[in-house]
C-alpha cells in the first residue's frame, strides 16, 4: 500500500481558539517502505496518522490537503468508505496496549468479534485464522482464551500486532508502539515491526520521539516540529547529514551507547503555542541560528539532494551550524539555565 | 556511605483474610521475593545506575534504601548506622538526608502550591524557623536547579510550568534540606527528548557539587552508561553485574547484560546489520524459592549445576563483579 500525504492542514477549534496542530505537512510511504515520524509532544505527529483513519476528536477540522491510499483521495471520505478500509487495508496500533484490550474479556472473544464485522466466515474459522496469527507474532496458541491481564506490558502490544495484521491490511500506523515497555520487550516489538514489513511486504509508518528505533527499522524518516515537516528524506543522508539545527539538536539530545563519552546537550526553550497565526519558522524562538528573515517569513521546503527536503533558510549553512551547535547549547544550558 | 547487606524484600501474595487464616493452619504462605539478596556500597559523589527490566526489583530496592519498605531480611547501613533502627530524631534527620524525585513531574507537585510553597513545605516540616532564613535556603536551591531567574518561578503554579520545569522544581524541593543521598527513579523518561540531557546534567553535577550519593534507576543503559559512576545490573531480584559503565557496557560477561545491551536501540544513522539475538521466554517465577541460577530459564549457556548451585557475586577483575556459574570459562 502506497500512503502519500501532500500538504495536509488540520486546525483544532477551541472555542473561538484555532489551534494549528498540522500545518502543512507532506510526506509519501512507497509499498513496503518503512517511514518514521518523529518530534516531540505536541508537534503534531499523532493528530496526523489519525486523520489518516480519521478518529480525530470532533473538534478538529480538515483545512486542506489530500491524503492518498493508491492514488485514491480518503482525505474527504465519508464514515463508511473509511469503515471498509480499516483493520482490512490500513490498521492502527496504539500507543497503550495496556488499556486498548477490554479488561473482562477474553482476547479470543475481542479478536474474533473485530474480525466478524468485517470479513465472513464461520466464528469457528475466524478463531483458527486468530491462533495462526497469534503464532505468527510469537504468542503460543493456546494463550488466546486468556484474560489481557494475564499477559505482560508486551505481550499485550503483542496481541495489538495480532489484531493490526489480522486481516492482511497493505499499511500499519504504529503510534509510540514501544513507549510503555522495557528494553528488551522495546527490541522484541521493534523486530517484530520489522520482519512483518519485510516478509509481508507491509508499508509501515511509526510514531516515536526515540530518534533510535527509527534508526533502526525505518529508511526514511519525517522531523516534525510545531505543525510543520523541518526536515524529511532517507534516513541515512537525514541522520548523517542533518540540514535543520533542530534535527541537530535531537541527535545531540541522545544517549548512545556506543559513545559514552558524548555530552548531551539539550535545546532551551519551549516548543511555541500554535494558537496563533505564525507567519515565521516555528523553530525560531529555540534556534541559535535564527536571524531577522526567519521571525518573518515562513521557510519553504526545499530539496537539497535526491530524497532529501528541509524547512530552513538557512540550510546552505548547514555544515557549520553542526560543528557549532554543541557548545552554544551547552553553554546556553550553563549560562541561563532555561530548560 | 551507604552499605546495602545482604538485602531481601518478600510480599505475601493473597493477603486477603480467608488466606492469612488457613495459611495460619498450615503455616504455608506463599511470597514474592522481589528483592533476593543484594549487596551494594554507594560513595557521596557518585552515581550508581540500577538497571533491569520491569518487575525485577529496582523500586522495592529504592524504597528499601530510603526506609520507605522494612526488608524481610539484611541491614541497610547509612553512615555506619541501620537505618530501620533509626527512631525519633535520628529517623528525622535520616529522612532529611534521604530524598526522592519521582519520575512523573505532572503527577509529583501539588496543583495548588506555588513553587515557593511547594520547595518551603519540606522545609516548614522540618522544622527551619524564619521565612528570611527558608527563603534563603529557597532561592538558593532553585539556583542549584537551574531555576533562573528564580524571582518568576516563586509565586507561579506547576500548571505555568513545562515539564522540563516541573522537574527542575522537584529537584529544587529534593535538594533544599541537602540531603546526601538522592534516589532518581527514572527521573525523565516522561520528558521530552529535546530537555533530557539537561535534567540528567543538572543531576550529574549536583551530585558532584553537593556530594551526594545518587542512585538513578532506568531500564534504559545508553542513558545510565552516560551519567553514571557504577552501574548495578538486576534480574529477578538479584543483581547479576556491577562495574564501571565501560567495564558494563563494553566488555559485559553476564549473559542478561549482554542481551539487555543488544536490545539497547542505536541512533547512530547506519542500521545494525543483523537483528541482535534476543531474550525469549519471560522472567522467573518469583514466589520459586528454589536454591537455582534465577537466570536459568532464559540462559543459553546453563549448564546442569546451574539447577542446583546458587551462582555469588564474584569479583572477575577489579571492580568488576559478575553472578554466573560458568563465569571462570
Amino acid at each position: 500500500m502506497r500512503l502519500t500525504i501532500e500538504d495536509l492542514r488540520i486546525h483544532y477549534d477551541l472555542g473561538g481558539m484555532t489551534v494549528r496542530a498540522v500545518d502543512g505537512i507532506s510526506f509519501e510511504v512507497p509499498k513496503g517502505m518503512r517511514f518514521g515520524l518523529i518530534g516531540e509532544s505536541g508537534s503534531g505527529k499523532t493528530t496526523v496518522v489519525k486523520s489518516i483513519l480519521k478518529i480525530l476528536p470532533d473538534n478538529a477540522k480538515l483545512m486542506g490537503g489530500r491524503i492518498l491510499l493508491n492514488n485514491k483521495d480518503i482525505a474527504t471520505a465519508t464514515e463508511k468508505e473509511i469503515d471498509s478500509i480499516r483493520w482490512t487495508e490500513v490498521s492502527l496500533v496504539t500507543q497503550s496496549a495496556m488499556h486498548a484490550l477490554n479488561p473482562i474479556a477474553r482476547i479470543s472473544n475481542q479478536m474474533v468479534e473485530t474480525f466478524m464485522a468485517h470479513i465472513r466466515l464461520s466464528k469457528k474459522e475466524t478463531l483458527e485464522k486468530c491462533k495462526e496469527i497469534f503464532e505468527m507474532v510469537g504468542l503460543s496458541r493456546n494463550r488466546i482464551f486468556d484474560y489481557p491481564h494475564q499477559f505482560s506490558g508486551g505481550m499485550r502490544q503483542r496481541v495489538i500486532i495480532a489484531m493490526a495484521i489480522a486481516l492482511d491490511p497493505g499499511l500499519i500506523i504504529a503510534d509510540e508502539p514501544t513507549t510503555a515497555l522495557d528494553v528488551i520487550m522495546q527490541a522484541q516489538i521493534v523486530n517484530l515491526l520489522r520482519s512483518l514489513s519485510e516478509q509481508r511486504g507491509l508499508s509501515l509508518v511509526i510514531i516515536t520521539h526515540n530518534i533510535a528505533i527509527v534508526a533502526e527499522i525505518c529508511q526514511t524518516v519525517g522531523v516534525m516540529y510545531a505543525g510543520r515537516m523541518m526536515e524529511y528524506g532517507d534516513i541515512l543522508k537525514v541522520f548523517a547529514h542533518p540540514h535543520h539545527p533542530y534535527t541537530m539538536g535531537l541527535q545531540g539530545a541522545f544517549p548512545s551507547i556506543n559513545d559514552l563519552k558524548k555530552d548531551l546537550t539539550s535545546i532551551p526553550g519551549h516548543p511555541p503555542l500554535l494558537i496563533e497565526d505564525m507567519p515565521r519558522c516555528g523553530f525560531s524562538d529555540r534556534c541559535p541560528f535564527a536571524i531577522e528573515k526567519c521571525r518573518e517569513q515562513i521557510p519553504e521546503e526545499i530539496s537539497i539532494e535526491k530524497n532529501h527536503r528541509v524547512s530552513c533558510h538557512r540550510y546552505q549553512h548547514a555544515e557549520r551550524f553542526r560543528e557549532k551547535i554543541k557548545n552554544i547549547f551547552a553553554n546556553r544550558a550553563k549560562g541561563r539555565g532555561s530548560s | 556511605m551507604i552499605e546495602v547487606k545482604q538485602i531481601e524484600k518478600w510480599f505475601p501474595v493473597g493477603e486477603s483474610m480467608l488466606a492469612t487464616l488457613f495459611s495460619f493452619f498450615t503455616g504455608k504462605r506463599i511470597f514474592v521475593r522481589a528483592v533476593n539478596g543484594v549487596s551494594f556500597n554507594m560513595q557521596r559523589g557518585e552515581i550508581l545506575g540500577l538497571a533491569g527490566e520491569s518487575g525485577c526489583g529496582k523500586t522495592s530496592m529504592a524504597m528499601m534504601l530510603l526506609g520507605l519498605y522494612q526488608p524481610t531480611r539484611g541491614v541497610i547501613l547509612f553512615e555506619g548506622e541501620d537505618i530501620n533502627a533509626f527512631r525519633g530524631n535520628a529517623l528525622a534527620k535520616f529522612r532529611r538526608n534521604a530524598q526522592l524525585v519521582f519520575q512523573d513531574p505532572y503527577g509529583s507537585l501539588n496543583p495548588r502550591f506555588t513553587i515557593r510553597r511547594t520547595i518551603e513545605e519540606s522545609l516548614i516540616v522540618n522544622k527551619v524557623r524564619g521565612k528570611d532564613a527558608r527563603s534563603k535556603r529557597i532561592i538558593k536551591a532553585m539556583q542549584r536547579a537551574n531555576l533562573y531567574p528564580f524571582e518568576a518561578f516563586l509565586n507561579k503554579y506547576p500548571h505555568e510550568l513545562s515539564g522540563g520545569e516541573r522537574q527542575r522544581v522537584c529537584i529544587a524541593r529534593a535538594i533544599v534540606l541537602e540531603p546526601t543521598l538522592l534516589v532518581a527513579d527514572e527521573a525523565v523518561s516522561m520528558l521530552d527528548v529535546s530537555i533530557r540531557a539537561s535534567i540528567l546534567n543538572l543531576l550529574r553535577n549536583l551530585t558532584k557539587e553537593m556530594k551526594m550519593a545518587t542512585l538513578y534507576i532506568s531500564h534504559d543503559l545508553s542513558l545510565l552508561g552516560n551519567m553514571c559512576d557504577q552501574i548495578a545490573i538486576m534480574y529477578a531480584g538479584e543483581i547479576v553485574e556491577k562495574g564501571s559503565p565501560e567495564v558494563i557496557i563494553d566488555s559485559p560477561r553476564h549473559p542478561y547484560t549482554k542481551a539487555l545491551i543488544a536490545a539497547v536501540p542505536v541512533p547512530e544513522f547506519k542500521a545494525r546489520k543483523s537483528p541482535p539475538t534476543l531474550l525469549k521466554g519471560e522472567p522467573p517465577d518469583l514466589t520459586d524459592s528454589s536454591e537455582t541460577c534465577r537466570f536459568l530459564s532464559r540462559c543459553d549457556f546453563r549448564e546442569d549445576r546451574c539447577e542446583s548451585q546458587k551462582p555469588q557475586l564474584r569479583e572477575v577483575e577489579e571492580g568488576h563483579f559478575v553472578s554466573c556459574n560458568r563465569i571462570g570459562e
